[in-house]
């Protein structure tokens, strides 16, 4: 990546979720909840405060609860690491409809930008082909972000994507920091009056 | 004492598998444990059960929490040691008042012939209470089923994370001699 311009995270995650139709969406704690509370606010978004490495297998149960419904988790990339084997899982229930993309800046952001794990040696779209997936993809540039959208939502999956993004520039914004509540709305949105 | 054959009446597991069906619970998720075999095998013999194996026993929760989203009904099936893989994970039933239902099978109590099992079997209750997990443990095969109902009935109908332990004295000791 050296010298070139990095995807900045807003625009990425926007332009995936233009194409989301009624797809369910999980976001992993930090600066992707915030992101994607920015962009696509609605009922049908899973927002995570805690609980890091949890938004992938979340996502799994999901997708396996709604199997009609397309469920996309927008995770960073010190989350997946930290439920990386749930790759593993995910590959041998093989649910159609789940879709993940990894917002991959290589840092802990929330935490001061120390380095993260994908700044080193590991690559996580090798590790999901390692793990059992069959469709991985990396946007690193515009060309990339343009073709985002169409392998998440308009195949099969179980699919990977990673998109190589800079640290966030842009003000965080917040959904509501009651749990219950945020429950509650997504059940209602999603299965009528529960 | 060894354990029993898996394929023995336990005592439990045909009665826990009926709860399950009637409890509406869909979705198994485990990291396996011996003491669990019998109950694992209803569960995958029935085409209405997804059972679904863990790399860590944390992705349970997590599964759970989806699950209960999208109006599924899951139970998490793992041993003691594996109650420690949760701790973290266990923020998410109780910020978000949701149900987490675990069945644990109990290691490292009386009798326990494996010494790297004691520190984890005994803080299992202490540890999971203080993330405001409801346990309870049946130390009869004949008190099982009775707590796991009155345990899938706080943690569906109150949004509760309740685990239910069954008593490695319930299970049997697993030997180490050749």
């Amino acid at each position: 990546m050296s010298g070139a311009q990095k995807l900045k995270r807003r625009s990425v995650l926007a332009r995936v979720l233009e194409a989301r139709g009624d797809a369910l969406v999980v976001s992993s704690l930090g600066t992707s909840t915030y992101d994607l509370f920015a962009v696509s606010p609605a009922a049908e978004n899973a927002y995570f405060w805690g609980a890091m490495g949890l938004a992938v297998p979340a996502g799994l149960g999901l997708a396996i609860a709604q199997p009609a419904r397309r469920v996309l988790v927008v995770a960073g990339d010190g989350d997946m690491m930290m439920s990386i084997g749930s790759l593993s899982v995910i590959a041998a229930q093989a649910p159609e409809n789940l879709s993940i993309l990894i917002l991959d800046n290589e840092i802990f952001e929330e935490t001061g930008a120390q380095p993260g794990l994908s700044a080193s040696r590991a690559d996580i779209t090798q590790i999901a082909l390692g793990s059992g997936f069959e469709k991985t993809m990396v946007a690193r540039g515009e060309d990339d972000v343009a073709k985002l959208a169409g392998f998440l939502f308009a195949q099969p999956g179980p699919v990977l994507a990673v998109a190589k993004i800079g640290p966030s520039s842009d003000e965080p914004v917040f959904p509501s920091m009651d749990g219950p509540e945020l429950v509650h709305t997504f059940r209602n949105a999603v299965l009528g009056n529960s | 004492m060894s354990q029993a054959p898996a394929q023995a009446d336990d005592g439990w597991s045909e009665q826990v598998y009926s709860l399950i069906k009637e409890a509406g619970i869909s979705l198994v998720t485990t990291v396996p444990d011996a003491g669990l075999t019998r109950l694992l095998n209803l569960c995958s013999a029935d085409e209405n059960i997804r059972v679904v194996t863990l790399s860590t026993e944390e992705e349970g929760i997590g599964m759970a929490y989806g699950a209960w989203l999208g109006g599924t009904r899951a139970l998490l099936c793992l041993q003691s040691s594996g109650t420690g893989n949760c701790i973290n994970g266990l923020a998410l039933p109780a910020f978000t008042k949701s149900p987490c239902l675990m069945l644990v099978t109990m290691r490292g109590q009386e009798g326990e012939g494996n010494p790297a099992q004691l520190p984890m079997g005994r803080a299992v209750r202490p540890v999971f209470e203080a993330m405001g997990v409801t346990c309870l443990e049946a130390v009869t095969k004949e008190d099982v089923a009775a707590f796991f109902k009155q345990g899938a009935d706080m943690a569906f109908r109150d949004g509760r994370a309740v685990a239910v332990l069954i008593a490695q004295q319930v299970i049997g000791m697993k030997s180490f001699s050749k």
